[in-house]
């Protein structure tokens, strides 16, 4: 794919298709995790990390393993996909996690907490099930993914749009923790308010002409 | 008998359904809850599909509580999981399949709910099958109860059908001014739905107020 359509995709992937506010996935350790900046920012990181390497990986094994007629002719593995695409992750998130452990104590410390939370943080696995909807799609689709280049750019976006979400979420809790909310909305509730404010105002991208 | 419905087995099924409800108290589960509610009929079924899920898993993951080492058990359970999704999701491709395109990606999304993670590593790799089992089914049951509210409202304000059925969309309603609210079937409207839940049952509930 040239460049332009790249940049397209990376535009997409971060504010179209935002993985918080149009798709909601990995809600769970995003309401879990923003009560402040900081922490946010290490799993933004964390989860950008993870996806760039696990969705090029998932690519290939639906590609190259999976696909209608991959490995031998007439053959549909892809039923097999949940359990491998969860196996690919859960693994190469405890690798990760030892890698960094072993050659960055200083980022693992902040980082550790989070890494295994990701295994089981539906933004990664989701991505990884999306790429595999795109793959099916013509070729003139801006969603489509035709080679492992755009499955890195898409990942990239999605990991990025993500981290826009949550970093951008902690902030607004930060500062919310000061205004006097009624007591049973407080907490829980006005987040899942905040959320969908911001959602509403995401929904603007999708007029986007790209 | 008496022993298979104690008081504590009972309250493992029965307190998610209210008190510790694993959507709005437990915040379980959440990014499905809110994707697939557009509709009744595919929340019905998602919610169906969590419960036998959530039911088996810890039954399963019960079993083999013994066995498996600690360093490892993330991806024992997450095994486990991915092959009853794979099962169920194979079954609803076979005899529903309008569903489950319309579901997409979400079935498969079932294998990182949290609610799963949640319930095998609170309850099940502590207790037996039995009270494991009643404490599957009754979170399951939980999420499916608040997916079937938020999906109700949606979809009779957002469409104005209930399963598809009309409901408010004839013109003596419409001359009179009602017009279906488009926004309802937008995924941010889900979020304020759930907010609503949320304080109106931490408005009856004191307990769970936060501080």
């Amino acid at each position: 794919m040239e460049n332009a359509s790249l940049l397209t995709l990376f535009v997409r992937s971060v504010f179209v298709d935002n993985m918080i506010f149009a798709l909601f996935l990995g809600m769970c350790s995003y309401l879990a995790v923003s009560k402040s900046v900081k922490t946010a920012l290490g799993l933004g990181i964390a989860v950008i990390f993870v996806l760039a390497v696990t969705l090029p990986i998932n690519y290939l094994l639906q590609t190259k393993v999976l696909g209608p007629g991959a490995i031998v002719e007439g053959v549909d593995l892809s039923f097999l996909s949940f359990i491998l695409f969860i196996a690919v992750i859960a693994g190469i998130v405890q690798l990760v996690e030892m890698f960094i452990e072993k050659f960055s104590p200083a980022l693992y410390s902040q980082l550790g907490i989070f890494l295994p939370l990701i295994a089981v943080n539906c933004a990664i696995m989701g991505g990884s099930l999306f790429m595999q909807q795109r793959i099916g799609l013509a070729a003139d689709d801006p969603k489509f993914l035709g080679s492992i280049v755009d499955a890195l750019v898409y990942a990239l976006g999605s990991g990025l749009g993500w981290l826009i979400a949550i970093v951008s979420f902690a902030a607004i809790r930060e500062k919310m923790a000061y205004s006097n909310v009624p007591a049973a909305l407080k907490g829980l509730g006005i987040a899942f308010i905040t959320v969908g404010l911001m959602a509403m105002s995401f929904m603007c991208f999708s007029g986007l002409k790209l | 008998m008496s022993e298979l419905f104690s008081k504590k087995n009972k309250e493992a099924f029965t307190l998610p359904l209210s008190k510790d409800n694993p959507v709005t108290v437990q915040v379980l589960g959440i990014c499905s809850a809110l994707a697939v509610t557009a509709q009744l009929e595919p929340a019905i079924v998602m919610g169906l599909a969590v419960t036998i899920i959530v039911a088996f898993s810890n039954v399963i993951i019960s079993l083999m509580r013994n066995t498996i080492p600690t360093r490892i058990r993330i991806i024992v359970q997450l095994v486990v999981v991915a092959a009853l999704v794979t099962i169920v999701n194979q079954v609803l491709k076979a005899f529903a399949y309008n569903v489950a395109q319309a579901l997409s990606v979400y079935v498969g999304l079932i294998i990182t709910n949290c609610i799963l993670m949640g319930r095998l590593e609170a309850f099940a790799m502590t207790n037996k099958p039995w009270p494991s089992f009643l404490d599957g089914l009754g979170n399951g049951l939980g999420y499916a109860k608040i997916l079937v509210i938020v999906a109700f409202f949606r979809e009779l304000l957002g469409s104005g059908t209930i399963f598809g059925v009309n409901i408010l969309n004839y013109e003596c309603v419409k001359n009179a001014g009602y017009m279906n609210n488009g926004m309802m079937l937008m995924p941010a409207m889900a979020l304020i739905v759930v907010a609503c839940i949320v304080w109106w049952q931490r408005a009856h509930n004191k307990d769970l107020q936060e501080k």
